[in-house]
């Protein structure tokens, strides 16, 4: 997920999970519900410079309102709304077990549950959900084409989505209350990608269009009261909501929850060391950071992401069609340095892999390191202008575009300053972060370097590597190019299918397969990994309970209110 | 003045004998020189030119550091210890790196490292480099293209008259920031090309047109009134009786009375553009990094505020000690050279 500013981490399932499942029993049928006890009440402030877009969850693809769905919306499957590496688990949702997988893996069974209600009142049906599945090509969902397409029916869907039955692909049966997918293909990553807030069930009468601002019935504790771009959004409780699972869908503590648009970063941090608001979505700017580190420890929050601030650099052009050219980028960068730039070494780990630590098929290498080793150590100059001179790029022009915060204009203009320092004439061009990632992904543009940034959507290898390098995700002259280096090499994406097919029967072998992926692709060096990030979770001292899932970050209805 | 003034002396001894008088040129520098306010001023605004025109000598001679070049994991030596010049936070959860603050010692750090670890104060001295530049440049290009369009619209009228004139409005219909930046935004982009003639995104001469062209309209309207107003006056109505060619009543008689205006316009517009390329600038779409210009340095302080101020304070000082000695110098030069003004302002 691009857009996100944040990911990952390992905090312990505090006690309110312990009260709350002895209160809700199993993670299958139980009924749980009720309060939450002491805990309950209150409303959370939560604040943001801006709105996130678009409220529509089968639309929206951004961090701020996926952490806000966890509350609001359900699928057949979701990852544990828990803290800590059990929160990476795929637990059954409103499905009431895991599905039944046929032998071939391209027949999957699900049971839905009964007796769950939308938050206006009307039961969850069969149907509902092949309406919500049909609606998802029907609003051309950011991923309908990489993720669902293997569905029977989804190339239809797809070309012309107004149509879309998804016949043969989505079966209800009313009578026996379950839903069967069948895909054209085995797929080791469906589970995770019906897992995603794309796949959420909605009641089968909404508008095939994306809502916009119109809250859309939910089925979760939470549901969306009204929303005001400008202004708030404000998240009350749905009186219909009933536990069904202490893992998929655990009570909420507040009453109310409303986020606040407008404010600056500066603003965010002051209003929540005055107590005027409990939790900021954006990251805490660089000047306050000693500030509430120290003041304010005990409210801060860090924690290690699944993510990766690289370099793309374009292979299509020169000087970086070139291999020797790009392997002297990845040699000549000091990581270090741009862990300080974006705030130390507290805040972030110097990368050397595509996939970062602790990630399936992640293997501990380290190509491009002083005095080798499998961690970065110190960057190599001299070897990467050795590299430079037999290339014979030396002295060419390169543009280097990155989004125009502070933290990524700097991060740029030491690019700059290394850049002229290799014999390159290097330039900068910050733009809004608005138009950067799209202008970085249009080969039209001539991007020769960017500074961009990839989160996990989900926990599994092919997020990173096929995603941001297979063939199938370069679309020249596209603004939707996510492959921003633009490399094809066709080698690697049959090891990758292959891998894929690997993962089907024995992931361990998987996950060795895409470590050496992994090593083959940062041989070709279409991409420099700079750093894995942390984030800063900044909360109010009113607040206790504070649980961060790998999936969905701050587990925002699961704190506590003084 | 173009008419010649003729005075009449008395010597000691009571003979009557004559001189010329002082030109009006000198009485108005005398007049300048004997205005405190304008020494100080001028002083003020020389010792300024000339320390920023030094910056190379100070960084190379001086602090010996390259203030284009980002020294993130560099380290210095104060009070006999080695210190990064970034340094990471050690309190508490120990998040964030802050750069080293003013030293106050002038051959290192005086002014502290801004985030990328390079020194302000030389930063400082380069950015006043092309600030002034950029101010004077733009001044003097936006003076002339003003004095033009007034002096053709005002002495020519009719149709002539009517077309600039509109166009004028035109520019003057937009807010001029927001012209700026439209303008900004679009050229440093791509940079400019018109035939031949390329500029690139991080020329310097972009800023400079930009700006220039944008307060054209607050020069050429009161140059074209003073040109309608001349054109009325009998020394210009006599060079047309005897046949004097527009050419040399532009020149002769038309010119050389607006040149004054043109003069006094000059100091206020230069700080006037001074502070518009310091905005744009600041909001990124000015001088171009790594340049360096006062309205860049004020930028890269505005994430260091609540830690290191100076590096967002220095340069708006010195915006304020320079826009300021301009101003006072352009009024004390409009005092010397158009006295009515000065008994307008009295009355």
């Amino acid at each position: 997920m691009r857009t996100i500013t944040k990911t990952l981490v390992s905090v312990i399932a505090a006690a309110s999970l312990l009260v709350l499942a002895a209160c809700s029993s199993d993670s299958s049928t139980d009924s749980g519900g009720g309060s939450g006890g002491q805990h309950t009440g209150g409303t959370l402030h939560l604040t943001a410079q801006s709105a996130g877009g678009t409220l529509d969850p089968q639309v929206n693809y951004t961090l701020q309102y996926w952490q806000l769905y966890q509350g609001t919306y359900d699928g057949l499957l979701t990852y544990a709304r828990v803290g800590g590496k059990k929160s990476e688990d795929i637990v059954p949702d409103l499905a009431t077990a895991m599905p039944k997988v046929s032998a071939d893996g391209k027949t999957y069974t699900f049971q839905l549950r009964k007796g769950i209600t939308f938050s206006n009142g009307k039961a969850v049906t069969t149907a509902d959900v092949v309406a919500s599945f049909q609606r998802l090509f029907k609003v051309s969902s950011p991923n309908a084409g990489s993720w669902y397409n293997v569905i029977v029916g989804a190339d239809a869907c797809l070309k012309t989505p107004a149509s879309c039955t998804l016949n043969g692909g989505v079966v209800a049966d009313a009578s026996t209350n379950t839903i069967t997918f069948n895909l054209t293909q085995a797929d080791p990553e469906f589970e995770a990608q019906l897992a995603m807030p794309f796949a959420s069930v909605l009641p089968a009468g909404t508008k095939a269009k994306d809502e916009g601002t119109t809250p859309i019935p939910t089925t979760g504790p939470y549901y969306f009261a009204s929303y005001s771009p400008n202004k708030a959004l404000v998240m009350k409780r749905n009186t219909h909501f009933k536990s069904w699972s202490a893992e998929a869908a655990p009570v909420g503590y507040p009453n109310e929850i409303d986020e606040t648009f407008g404010l600056t970063a500066e603003a965010e941090v002051t209003a929540i060391e005055n107590g005027q608001a409990d939790w900021m979505y954006d990251t805490p700017p660089s000047d306050r950071l000693s500030e509430i580190s120290s003041k304010y420890a005990s409210q801060t929050h860090v924690t290690p992401l699944t993510a990766l601030w690289y370099l793309a650099l374009n292979t299509n052009i020169a000087p970086f069609n070139n291999e020797k050219a790009r392997q002297a980028i990845n040699w000549a960068i000091d990581r270090s340095a741009v862990v300080k730039l974006y705030g130390g070494t507290s805040l972030a780990s110097p990368a050397c892999t595509i996939l970062p630590p602790d990630f399936p098929g992640h293997a501990d290498f380290c190509d491009y390191t002083k005095n080798g080793g499998n961690t970065w150590t110190a960057a190599d100059v001299d070897k990467a202008k050795q590299l430079i001179q037999q290339s014979g790029t030396a002295g060419q022009s390169v543009g280097v575009v990155v989004q125009n915060d502070s933290v990524n204009k700097g991060i740029g203009l030491y690019l700059v300053s290394l850049l002229n320092q290799l014999g390159y004439k290097a330039t900068l061009k910050a733009l809004s972060n608005n138009i950067q990632y799209n202008y970085i992904q249009n080969t039209g543009n001539h991007v020769q370097m960017s500074l961009t940034q990839w989160y996990q959507d989900y926990p599994a290898a092919s997020d990173f590597l096929r995603v941001l390098l297979s063939c199938a995700s370069f679309h020249p002259n596209s603004d939707s190019s996510i492959n921003i280096a633009g490399y094809c090499n066709t080698g690697l994406d049959a090891q990758m299918a292959k891998a894929d097919d690997e993962g089907l029967t024995d992931p361990t072998a998987a996950d060795a397969a895409w470590g050496e992926i992994d090593k083959a692709y940062m041989g070709e060096s279409p991409l420099v990994p700079l750093f894995n990030p942390k984030l800063i979770d900044f909360t109010s001292n009113r607040v206790s309970n504070y649980q961060f899932s790998d999936q969905y970050y701050m587990l925002v209805d699961q704190l506590w209110l003084k | 003045m173009a008419e010649v003034t003729v005075a009449i002396a008395t010597s000691e001894r009571g003979t009557p004998r004559s001189r010329r008088s002082a030109g009006p040129w000198r009485v108005a520098f005398t007049q300048i020189a004997h205005n405190p306010v304008a020494v100080g001023s001028a002083i003020a605004l020389v010792i300024i030119i000339a320390v920023c025109l030094a910056a190379p000598l100070y960084a190379q001679f001086i602090a010996h550091t390259d203030p284009f070049q980002s020294n993130i994991n560099g380290t210095t030596v104060i009070d006999g210890h080695s210190v990064a010049v970034l340094q990471q936070q050690t309190q508490g959860l120990g998040l964030g790196v802050e750069p080293i603050g003013p030293t106050w010692n002038i051959s290192n750090y005086f002014l502290g490292a801004d985030s990328q670890g390079r020194d302000v104060f030389a930063r400082l001295l380069y950015g006043g480099r092309t600030t002034l530049l950029i101010g004077f440049s733009s001044a003097l290009i936006c003076c002339a293209l003003g004095a033009l369009v007034g002096i053709i619209a005002g002495y020519f009228g009719g149709p002539v008259d009517w077309v600039l004139s509109r166009l004028m409005d035109i520019i003057w219909a937009f807010p001029v920031y927001l012209l700026a930046i439209s303008l900004s935004v679009v050229l440093l982009t791509g940079g400019l090309k018109i035939g031949p003639i390329v500029i690139g995104p991080s020329n310097l001469l972009l800023p400079i047109l930009i700006i220039a062209l944008i307060y054209v309209p607050y020069v050429a309207r009161p140059i074209r009134g003073q040109v309608l107003s001349l054109k009325n006056r009998e020394f210009v109505k006599a060079a047309i009786g005897l046949g004097a060619s527009d050419w040399r009543i532009l020149r002769r008689e038309i010119l050389r009375n607006v040149l004054p205006t043109v003069i006094v316009f000059i100091p206020l517009m230069m700080a006037l553009n001074m502070l518009t390329e310091s905005a744009l600038s600041f909001l990124s779409i000015g001088v171009q990094p790594p340049n360096a210009s006062w309205g860049t340095i004020i930028n890269d302080g505005l994430d260091l505020l609540y830690t290191r101020p100076a590096v967002a304070i220095a340069p708006g000082i010195m915006l304020v000690i320079t826009a300021v000695a301009l101003n006072l110098l352009g009024d004390a030069v409009r005092d010397a050279l158009d006295p009515k003004a000065k008994l307008r302002g009295a009355a």
